[in-house]
């Protein structure tokens, strides 16, 4: 019988294999921030240890740095957490995108730019969102850290086989949906823990019709369906993203490593442990009105109410999730209004999702009493979208156009949301206090997000025809 | 990291289910670069008003709940983001034993490595321990090496563990120190590359 990419991957990493035992499985690229891994270095070195492959560990500054003056860090405590950083990848020669370095970005962005991230690697970072790597064909994971110092010592992790599960996504988009409404809808449907346990191959007609950046939407956003990993088979999309990128190999180099990249795809014949499947074509503009990303409905939903809940557990979470986020059952989503918008994250602040929210906001301004904000990706992307006039787009539309980081997807950094006042992200958790103590965060894509902004409300951007505006 | 072999304790109970690390410590904690210190900061946003005074409403502020050190709650504990702070600020605030029907699996790990003893039960079960904890406390007894969990009118409740992890909790052992031992292995593989 024919083996996925999952165990493909998972047989080529395997150092060492005994029975009734995880498997210690060797770590190729291991991606580190600030926030995760000062009590990582800590521990190294009261242990006297050294970090055993600083050339398969790459550094970067993320998620409490400023977006604005990037250089003055008024918080004592973050500026000691990016000061530890700094002096650390020093001490133990690890290569650091410092917040001077033009590759600079949010961990998951810049990876995949410097092409770091390749088919068949095991990727692993402190930080859960490490799934979106796996838009490659990698098999990448977020991990704590503790792991972190054991990847540091000893570039592999003992870890238990994990489960397969295949979602099989078929059809095609209707204009107006975009891959963060493939993974609300699917997360919508299947709930926030379908995927724990398991390493989550997309697969199917509409996987294969996503760009890589569309991919890696989807990929990110593993986590919130509670999987360990998700990935995608790596094919002809996947080698033209990643040609020419500075660390794959260039020339002939690069054909004979494609066609090594080639033999990682799932077998026809291979048998997965579980399987899911949506139907991409029934796939609305999607946004989350509760406290998880499961807590979603189509745009032309309404506000469940909690008798809605199939258990009293669930009837309580859902009265819990309308009582935090001030909505009540039966409002339709459309008219929700809205004081923040948020674009940014590793989930969509990468140069397509720009482009598609600046597409939409040419000529238009955004609404009286909303704060709007575009927080790139990383400096690069940044850099491409000022050489390209989105940055124009925005600002002349009424948006703030700021430095790359994590921003207020999760508010380390002075980018939060007040109290009671509500956000349209595009990013990917809306927790409890997430974007700030009591702020109430509504997910979506980056042109539903760019329609909320100009109309100071959810709007349906299928009836807005954004396809055809230039 | 501490060896756990047994243990007594009585019990707090969250009857929430998908509680995340968000929730468990808050992002504005994140900043301290030290392991320790992060109990006080436990579930801040749920276990504080403004002003830092105590929400009368939360579950673990009821007197009957102080000084537990088993927490029990619903399915999805531990969901979300890959933060150690959440099982730092757990065990810091005195938990040795969190009892769910279902982990996340980062959480689930990361537990494991602070010595930190997640237990999955059935659902059933922890159902009834959640509504028995709602108004009164009560003791359990969590034995490691004979898989089981002991309550108050002497039933005993199996449970599963990895193998690998039981062992290293119950001996206490350094995990990379162990996956040194390794190196001619991990030299091999690289030099295979
Ligand atoms: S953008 Fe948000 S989700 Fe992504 S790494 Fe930063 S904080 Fe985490």
């Amino acid at each position: 019988m024919g083996k996925t990419i999952i165990e493909k991957i998972w047989d080529r990493h395997k150092v060492y294999q005994e029975e009734a035992k995880p498997d210690l499985l060797y770590i190729d690229l291991h991606l580190v921030h600030e926030v995760t891994s000062p009590q990582a270095f800590e521990g190294l070195r009261l242990a006297g240890r050294d970090v055993r492959r600083p050339d398969l560990t790459y550094a970067t500054m993320d998620h409490n740095i400023p977006t604005k003056d990037r250089w003055s860090i008024t918080d004592q405590i973050a500026k000691k957490q990016i000061d530890v950083l700094v002096d650390n990848c020093n001490e133990f020669g690890v290569e650091l995108a410092g917040l001077d370095s033009p590759n600079n970005g949010i961990v998951h962005i810049i990876g995949p730019e410097l092409g770091l991230t390749q088919p068949g690697k095991t990727i692993v970072c402190g930080d859960s969102h490490t799934s979106t790597h796996g838009a490659f064909g990698a098999l990448a994971f977020g991990i704590g850290t503790s792991e972190v110092e054991h990847v540091l010592a000893t570039q592999s992790l003992w870890q238990n086989r994990p489960k397969t599960m295949e979602v099989k996504i078929d059809g095609r988009l209707s204009s107006g949906v975009s891959a963060k409404d493939i993974i609300l809808a699917l997360i919508a449907k299947y709930g926030v823990n379908f995927g724990t346990g398991h390493v989550v191959e997309y697969r199917g007609e509409a996987i294969r019709g996503l760009t890589m950046e569309e991919r890696m939407t989807i990929c990110n956003m593993s986590i919130e369906g509670g999987a360990r990993a998700g990935l995608i088979s790596p094919d002809q999309v996947t080698f033209d993203y990643l040609e020419g990128r500075p660390n794959v190999p260039q020339g002939e180099a690069y054909q004979a490593q494609v066609e090594e990249w080639k033999q990682l795809a799932t077998d026809e014949d291979a048998a997965f442990d579980s399987t899911l499947t949506l139907d991409a074509s029934e796939v609305k503009p999607m946004v989350t009105w509760g406290t998880n990303p499961g807590q979603g409905v189509a745009i032309d939903g309404t506000v469940p109410a909690p008798e809605e809940g199939k258990t009293e557990t669930e009837q309580r979470a859902i009265r819990q999730s309308l009582d935090y986020m001030g909505l009540t059952p039966g409002t339709k989503m459309e008219d929700i209004q809205i004081q923040h918008v948020f674009l940014g994250s590793c989930t969509n602040a990468r140069l397509s999702d720009l482009r598609e929210a600046a597409r939409y906001l040419i000529g238009k301004k955004v609404a009286k009493g909303v704060r709007a904000m575009v927080v790139p990706g990383s400096m690069k992307v940044k850099r491409q979208a000022e050489e390209e006039g989105l940055s124009k787009v925005f600002i002349d539309a009424g948006f703030d156009w700021r430095d790359a980081g994590c921003s207020m997807c999760l508010g380390m950094n002075p980018d939060q949301v007040p109290e009671g006042e509500r956000c349209a992200s595009t990013s990917n958790r809306n927790f409890e206090g997430r974007q700030g103590k009591g702020a109430r965060t509504h997910l979506m894509s980056p042109v539903m997000a760019a329609a909320a902004a100009v109309h100071g409300r959810f709007v349906d951007v299928r009836e807005l025809d954004v396809t055809t505006q230039a | 990291m501490e060896a756990f072999r047994e243990h007594r304790g009585s019990v707090a109970s969250l009857p929430y289910v998908n509680v995340d690390t968000d929730q468990i410590i808050p992002k504005q904690f994140l900043k301290r670069v030290e392991r320790t210190g992060f109990g006080q900061f436990l579930f801040y946003n749920w276990r504080f008003l403004d002003g830092d005074s105590k929400n009368p409403d939360f579950p673990l502020n009821q007197p009957h709940m102080e000084g537990a050190s088993i927490l029990i709650s619903d399915h999805n504990f531990g969901c979300g983001s890959s933060r150690e702070h959440a099982a730092w600020a757990l065990q810091d605030y005195g938990f040795k034993v969190i009892i769910a029907p279902s982990f996340g699996d980062i959480f689930y790990n990361n537990s494991f490595k602070n010595g930190l003893l997640p237990l999955r039960m059935p659902e059933d079960i922890v159902h009834s321990w959640l509504e028995k904890g709602k108004e009164s406390t009560f003791q359990l007894r969590v034995n490691l090496e004979e898989q089981t969990i002991e309550d108050e009118e002497g039933a005993h409740h199996s449970f599963d563990i990895d193998p690998y992890w039981k062992n290293m909790l119950i001996y206490g052992l350094d995990e990379i120190g162990i996956t040194l031992q390794y190196e001619d292995y991990l030299k091999e593989y690289e030099a295979a590359k």
